[in-house]
């Protein structure tokens, strides 16, 4: 599995949400999931499926799921 | 229930742990079986206390050395802890600065650096320390007011306005992760021996001591067992409080 794939399940997962769903365009707050709530779950997920720590300005500026993979590679995870 | 061991299995930050209040509830914890991790300032001052903890006890005991109120430093502190450990089920913030000025002469740089400890770096230890807990959707974050943060205190403007700050704090962390378990409490320490209280005039300490019902000083240790229940699954089903911890002190 990819990084992409991995992060798409993650996505769909602390989100409760179907993969088909987690696209690049995907934004916070454009749907009624991916609240500030679960947002704080997602991070969570993200720091633990890639063995990170997510700075909280990073955390902030996470707004959709391409934007996630964008702040990733800033954590040495490739795409 | 036994009152040895209560913690086996669970891994503790204590920030400021290397003296006075945190370090006696760093060892504490380690006496009853966490695995802990102290934090101080200073790099290398906790490395003699870890050691001896760590044989003393036969739990894991590890320095992490950062400042709480730089949240560049609380970031790379979390990103050593990561590497420690990936578990974290009590997070203390103790970490604390004092500065006795009146009013008229507290500085902006020293009323902004009793803020940025106290108050700030709770805020920041406790945006990373959430968030490793909630993986395992369990916690408890036991932070440290005073009882000047309730009644105010003179020439404790800055110190007391952090501390009441710490209280807010508490509170509203509390709303926010009860629905992943983590429970937020803080512990407002009466008139305590520690160095803090030795920079007092002989005046001001027999008019503390006048002041406390029980009529003797408080111990580190007296704080060390209030947050040793705060931590424990004792405490389980208490969020979001304040408990004073000082023999019926009234200021």
């Amino acid at each position: 599995m990819d990084n992409t794939e991995k992060l798409r399940e993650v996505f769909a997962e602390a989100l409760q949400i179907d993969q088909g769903k987690v696209v690049d365009s995907l934004e916070y707050n454009s749907i009624p999931e991916w609240d500030s709530v679960a947002h704080m779950a997602l991070v969570a997920a993200i720091d633990d499926a890639f063995d990170i720590m997510l700075d909280t300005d990073d955390v902030i500026d996470m707004s959709s799921f391409g934007e996630a993979k964008k702040i990733l590679t800033r954590y040495d995870v490739e795409f | 229930m036994s009152n040895s061991k209560m913690l086996t299995g669970k891994v503790a930050l204590v920030t400021g742990a290397n003296r006075g209040i945190g370090r006696a509830i760093v060892e504490t914890f380690a006496a009853n079986g966490a695995n802990v991790i102290a934090n101080a300032r200073t790099e290398g001052s906790l490395d003699d206390l870890c050691g001896a903890l760590a044989r003393e006890h036969g739990v894991q005991a590890e320095p992490l050395y950062f400042d709480v109120s730089d949240p560049a430093q609380v970031k790379g502190g979390f990103q050593r802890l990561l590497k420690i450990t990936k578990q974290l089920d009590v997070a203390v913030n103790n970490a604390g600065v004092l500065d006795n000025s009146l009013l008229g002469m507290l500085s902006a740089k020293s009323a902004q650096d009793i803020f940025a400890t106290n108050a700030l770096g709770t805020i920041y230890v406790m945006q990373y320390a959430a968030r490793l807990m909630m993986k395992h959707k369990q916690g408890s974050i036991i932070n440290l007011s005073s009882i000047v943060g309730v009644f105010g205190n003179e020439g404790q403007v800055a110190y007391s306005g952090s501390k009441a700050a710490v209280m807010g704090i508490t509170r509203s962390a509390a709303k926010e992760l009860a629905a992943s378990n983590i429970r937020v409490n803080a512990i407002a320490p009466g008139f305590i021996d520690t160095d803090m209280v030795r920079t007092l005039s002989e005046e001001k300490f027999k008019e503390r001591m006048d002041s406390i019902k029980m009529g003797r000083i408080g111990t580190p240790q007296d704080i060390a067992d209030c947050a040793l229940f705060l931590a424990s699954d004792l405490s389980k089903y208490i969020t979001g409080q304040i408990i004073g911890v000082d023999g019926g002190m009234l200021i």
